[in-house]
């Protein structure tokens, strides 16, 4: 049986980890190949890295740490920000990453996602939505949350696993910071239409948090964090162990 | 030296990663000499079995690696590399496979549950049919290690040495005698995988 993974996120802006709380307000935390290695020591199932750079000098950076990285640590790593191209997805496939997430990239092209999953399989393309409610509807944002694009978040979500995405990363910017659990609502919604797997971002506290999310919504396969493992609030074994005391099956 | 059989299929930067990490010479190369040369030979690969079988035969890799396994030489399958040691796959059709290993490679969409998803992808526990294996020196009843992968092994006999539990038995990893194969990831499966690895190259596992 497949286990529940529970996957720390971290934000690399100019080769450093960093975490947004609603967006903003930027705090240096860590280095990313020490924090990448400390994961992994303690039980993480994936790590995600997105790239919040903006300048090439950044990216290139970006890159040489993500091969550090991939050198270190022997877990499924995914890899998102300023993925345009195709060439983009080879750029960081080449690094060593498992999986490449794209957000604001497949917003101003949709064909992306299929270009991608065609070339690298569906395994390897993961859609990363933005999401937040407007006048009663889930609404998709870009470019790091700031900007609506005015469409349906559920309808995005089917047209991409439509064109290819072999896996959701929803993140509720209603949530996102706020630290009082995930947003249940909208990934319910969103389970509801896909058949790929699902990972919650956005909201995570504490470990009752992620039992919550697992409890209420079997379908969800993840739960992704960043602030809470980078500041130790929650420790992964901590984590896990209570996760199995509910009845979760997680990875030991 | 081991050599990790590079005939244009997928990426293999992980792979000679770890085997770095555990101390174990490795090359990447599609050259026949260097891996007749090769103490053991790793067959890697991700995508579609029928294009991948073709590469193998094209580049006459498929004859040095069957020719290395009858001569004793110790291979080891990784994902798509495990499932080309079968003798057929009927992936997108029917295609031949190395034949180093019985049994067929088939869909696992109508042998599972519909609830479950396709790929198998993510973390899942291997039950241990042939514990005392020498590639299981390290591993115990459990021990999770990283799939993906949407076909699968079946009718392998005596040749079967693990499963993973997913709405059925799905073949996780395969020996019969020198010839080996895991259907799972070990270069992504943290330090069980980094285990498998060493138990394959010979090596201690860490402590």
């Amino acid at each position: 049986m497949i286990t529940k993974r529970i996957i720390p996120c971290l934000d690399v802006k100019d080769g450093r980890v960093v975490k947004g709380v609603n967006f903003l307000g930027l705090n240096d935390v860590s280095d990313p190949v020490k924090l990448a290695q400390y994961y992994s020591e303690s039980g993480a199932d994936e790590l995600v890295f997105y790239d919040i750079t903006a300048s090439a000098e950044g990216r290139a950076l970006f890159t040489d740490i993500l091969t550090r990285v991939a050198e270190t640590i022997f877990i499924p790593l995914t890899v998102g920000g300023g993925i345009n191209t195709v060439a983009d997805f080879d750029r960081v496939l080449k690094c060593g990453a498992d999986k490449v997430s794209v957000n604001s990239g497949a917003i101003r092209n949709p064909a992306l996602i299929g270009e991608a999953a065609k070339r690298y399989g569906d395994q390897c393309v993961v859609l990363s939505v933005d999401a937040k409610r407007v006048d009663g509807k889930f609404c998709v944002f870009a470019k790091g949350g700031r900007e609506n694009t005015g469409m349906d978040a559920i309808e995005w979500i089917r047209r991409g696993v439509d064109s290819g995405a072999g896996e959701i990363v929803l993140n509720s910017i209603d949530t996102d910071g706020v630290k009082s659990g995930f947003d249940l609502e909208m990934l319910g919604a969103v389970c509801s239409v896909v058949n790929v797997p699902v990972i919650a971002s956005g909201g995570a506290g504490g470990i009752q948090d992620f039992i919550a999310l697992f409890q209420a919504l079997p379908k969800v396969d993840a739960g992704l964090a960043a602030s809470i493992f980078h500041f130790g609030e929650v420790t992964i074994p901590a984590l896990k162990q209570a996760l199995a005391e509910n009845g979760i099956v997680v990875r030991r | 030296m081991i050599a990790i059989v590079d005939y244009g299929v997928g990426n293999l930067f992980s792979l000679k990663s770890s085997l770095s990490r555990i101390g174990a010479p490795a090359v990447v190369t599609g050259d026949a000499a260097a891996l007749r040369a090769a103490d053991k030979i790793i067959l890697p690969g991700v995508g579609a079995f029928g294009d991948a079988a073709r590469k193998l035969r094209e580049t006459g890799l498929a004859d040095v690696v069957c020719g290395q396994a009858r001569l004793g030489k110790d291979i080891l399958g990784i994902c798509l590399g495990m499932q080309l040691l079968f003798d057929r796959s009927f992936e997108y059709g029917e295609h031949a496979g190395l034949g180093l290993i019985p049994g067929d490679v088939v869909d696992m969409t109508p042998d599972i549950p519909e609830t479950l998803k396709v790929p198998h992808i993510g973390w899942n526990a291997l039950h241990l049919v042939q514990p005392e294996h020498p590639l299981f020196r390290y591993v115990h009843e459990g021990d999770c290690v990283y799939f993906v992968h949407s076909f699968y092994a079946t009718n392998c006999g005596d040749a079967l040495l693990a499963t993973a539990e997913y709405g059925r038995e799905l073949t996780a990893a395969v020996a019969q005698d020198n010839v080996m194969g895991c259907q799972f990831h070990p270069e992504k499966s943290g330090n069980v995988g980094l285990n498998i690895l060493r138990a394959f190259c010979g090596l201690e596992a860490a402590v």
